[in-house]
């Protein structure tokens, strides 16, 4: 058993439940959200030499993508900390 | 020295580091064939992971379908990379847990049921065969307008290295491979792209440059200048697009959908040590694609300006045929540029609408998958750079077929051989009908890259709805709902494939003529049915899942087993 106690193990879910939704929140929100539902208001608003909807949809939400995984890591390590199953 | 002359040396130079690589990094057993000994460091199968994703299609066809798209090319760039995502935070580290070989593998287990696992068996063998004849007609394309053989000879050269190196290698042979082949491609991207950056805007960085002012002096806006051209031209405006809101919903969620369900891409996640370096490997993954991801709209609108400015001249008014630039004779002889001298001026004119439309005063036919390849010429960049380009193309083509090759053959040796016909078969021998199984698939594939069906393009579709109507819902289901059954995974992928295959044969394939938006269910397009096919697959698994006994204990045991790193070892068989 890797887990001191049950409550650990339905604790230690949760709180990854818990991550991956806030994370999932924010990937739809770049890409479905500013990307495509929201594109003809954010294109109003000027970027650099951009239309701000469509930069989101062919650079911003790629950027995004690739922080948001970084951020799982570094959560996901800290929370296999705490409850101690890590591995070593 | 002349074109041809250095494309051969380059990718003459490319093969011989490729051989190298193969020779050195041999496998010794099942275990180094199917998932590299589990030994691969994260960030080096990041890297393998980006070349082995990362295609003909991505390198060669992606910018183009940008350039000619405007705003909706959008759906590639974020359904091919946003999928990444679903991976790296649902699938990769629990699969790694698992600890098996293959995709089937994950669902005969998790489903107890051979049934599932038969059905897993030939998703994945249609699916990575519909992508490499693909991947074995772009070698050819490459070789045949760089080096001047013709296509039958290009496929066969590239069909001798994948073999090589898949059959002596397996997954360690070609991880390391595809090392090598990233930082060709992506250097090969790049370079062109900064050139042509630096020339439109005198801004080094593709990324910027793309929202920059233009070199001309006339304090304009790249992007502006580009949709003024546009429109004068008769197309919709380039930031903007055509198809409806809905319909770049729901292709985007199914690109994303279908690229974390492709086997080729999950099986990478196996060949890491831990779970915690299938975490970092994604991360890493989709860095090294982000950086080609970035650059391609950049490209695809620099490379539109630079292409209308040459057809119809700086004022828009056409320009001489006679006195065109050899690019556009180069790529005429392919067939891949048409001139029709509608009003006989003998000026070229390109704008919206068919060539052989009367009503149209276009004249110039441009097929979107020049894009790329013609642009260093468009650009009159040095012969080297296009030399370095061939070189790039052949190496994504290459990269994604021995990836694919091998989820073929470990389909065949290891989940049917091995566990249908042949349970007691000992390593040596699987691993010896696993190099035959990667043998005679590359041999098919072959003859489809020289006689490509005509559906190529059409499949593509199919390949990414099958996968997001099939795996993804069923392997999301298999972690994330310790109570699924059997019978509810199976009745979910039987009826969200043949929903979406469904949909896809009839408008593509029986009934092409109706293929408008007008007959479209709630206007989505074939391209994105699969969204819809995995939400078929949810619903049915759950509806019959409620119907019946619940996994059993043992079962949900497992999937606990796998919700948390501790204990991951390596990947086995058993």
């Amino acid at each position: 058993m890797a887990f001191k106690s049950d409550d650990d193990k339905t604790a230690y879910w949760k709180e990854n439940l818990s991550i991956l939704a806030k994370l999932l929140v924010v990937w739809f929100v770049v890409s479905f959200g500013c990307g495509i539902l929201l594109v003809d208001v954010l294109n109003e608003i000027q970027f650099f030499g951009f239309k701000l909807g469509f930069w989101f949809a062919q650079q911003g939400a790629i950027y995004v993508f690739v922080v948001l995984i970084f951020v799982y890591m570094a959560k996901m390590n800290a929370l296999d900390k705490k409850y101690g199953v890590d591995e070593e | 020295m002349d074109v041809q002359l250095l494309t051969f040396i380059i990718v003459g130079a490319s093969f011989a580091l490729y051989i190298a690589i193969a020779i050195w990094a041999r496998a010794g057993s099942t275990n180094d064939f199917y998932v590299a000994g589990g030994g691969v460091p994260p960030v080096l199968n990041g890297m393998a992971t980006a070349a082995d994703w990362m295609s003909a299609a991505s390198f060669i066809s992606m910018a183009g379908l940008i350039s000619f798209m405007g705003y909706d090319g959008a759906v590639y760039l974020m359904g091919w990379t946003g999928g990444y995502v679903l991976l790296a935070l649902c699938l990769a580290p629990y699969l790694r847990k698992f600890g098996k070989f293959t995709v089937p593998d994950f669902i005969g287990d998790r489903y107890y049921s051979q049934t599932a696992r038969t059905v897993a068996v030939f998703c994945a063998i249609f699916v990575s065969f519909t992508y490499v004849a693909g991947q074995m007609r772009g070698v050819g394309v490459v070789f045949s307008r760089f080096l001047e053989v013709d296509i039958v000879t290009g496929v066969v050269i590239g069909m001798a290295i994948v073999f090589f190196y898949t059959v002596l290698g397996g997954m360690k042979g070609i991880t390391y491979t595809q090392v090598a082949q990233y930082c060709v491609l992506i250097f090969a991207y790049l370079v062109p792209c900064v050139f042509i950056s630096v020339m439109v805007t005198g801004h080094i960085l593709p990324q910027t440059a793309f929202g920059a002012t233009l070199a001309d002096g006339s304090g304009m806006y790249m992007l502006e200048k580009l949709d003024q051209i546009s429109v004068a031209l008769g197309f919709a405006e380039y930031t903007t697009g055509t198809k409806s809101t809905i319909d770049v919903f729901f292709i985007t969620f199914a690109l994303m959908v279908g690229t974390a369900g492709l086997p080729h891409v999950i099986v990478r996640f196996f060949t890491v040590p831990k779970v915690r370096d299938a975490r970092k490997s994604a991360g890493w993954a989709l860095v090294f694609i982000a950086i080609l991801y970035t650059t391609a709209p950049a490209l695809a609108s620099f490379g539109r300006v630079n292409m209308i400015e040459t057809i119809n001249g700086p004022d828009l008014a056409g320009t001489p045929y006679a006195e065109a630039p050899t690019w556009i004779k180069n790529w005429e002889k392919t067939g891949l540029i048409e001139f029709n001298d509608k009003n006989g001026d003998g000026n070229m004119y390109y704008a919206a609408g068919s060539i052989t439309d009367p009503n149209s005063a276009n004249e110039v036919k441009v097929d979107r998958d020049i894009m790329v390849l013609a642009n260093p010429e468009i650009a009159n960049l040095p012969a080297w750079v296009i030399a370095l380009v061939a070189a790039g193309g052949v190496a994504a083509a290459l990269s994604t077929s021995a990836g694919l090759l091998l989820v073929i053959s470990t389909s065949v040796s290891h989940d049917l051989l091995k566990r249908n016909f042949a349970p007691n078969i000992s390593d040596k021998a699987e691993l010896g009908y696993a190099r035959l199984a990667a043998g005679v698939a590359i041999v098919i594939a072959g003859y489809f890259g020289i006689n490509p069906p005509g559906f190529v393009a059409q499949v593509v579709a199919f390949a990414f709805g099958l996968a997001a109507s099939s795996f993804f819902p069923a392997i999301i289901m298999g972690i994330f709902s310790k109570r699924m059954n059997d019978k509810g995974a199976v009745a979910g992928m039987i009826s969200g494939i043949a929903f979406t295959a469904a949909y896809i044969i009839y408008f593509k394939f029986v009934n092409p003529a109706a293929n408008v938006p007008a007959n479209w269910w709630f206007g989505i397009s074939p391209e994105g049915i699969g969204t819809l096919g995995m939400l078929v697959n949810f619903a049915v698994a759950y509806g019959v899942f409620k119907m019946t006994d619940e996994a059993p204990q043992e079962i949900q045991d497992m999937v606990e087993s796998i919700r948390f790193p501790k204990g991951a070892g390596e990947a086995s068989a058993h």
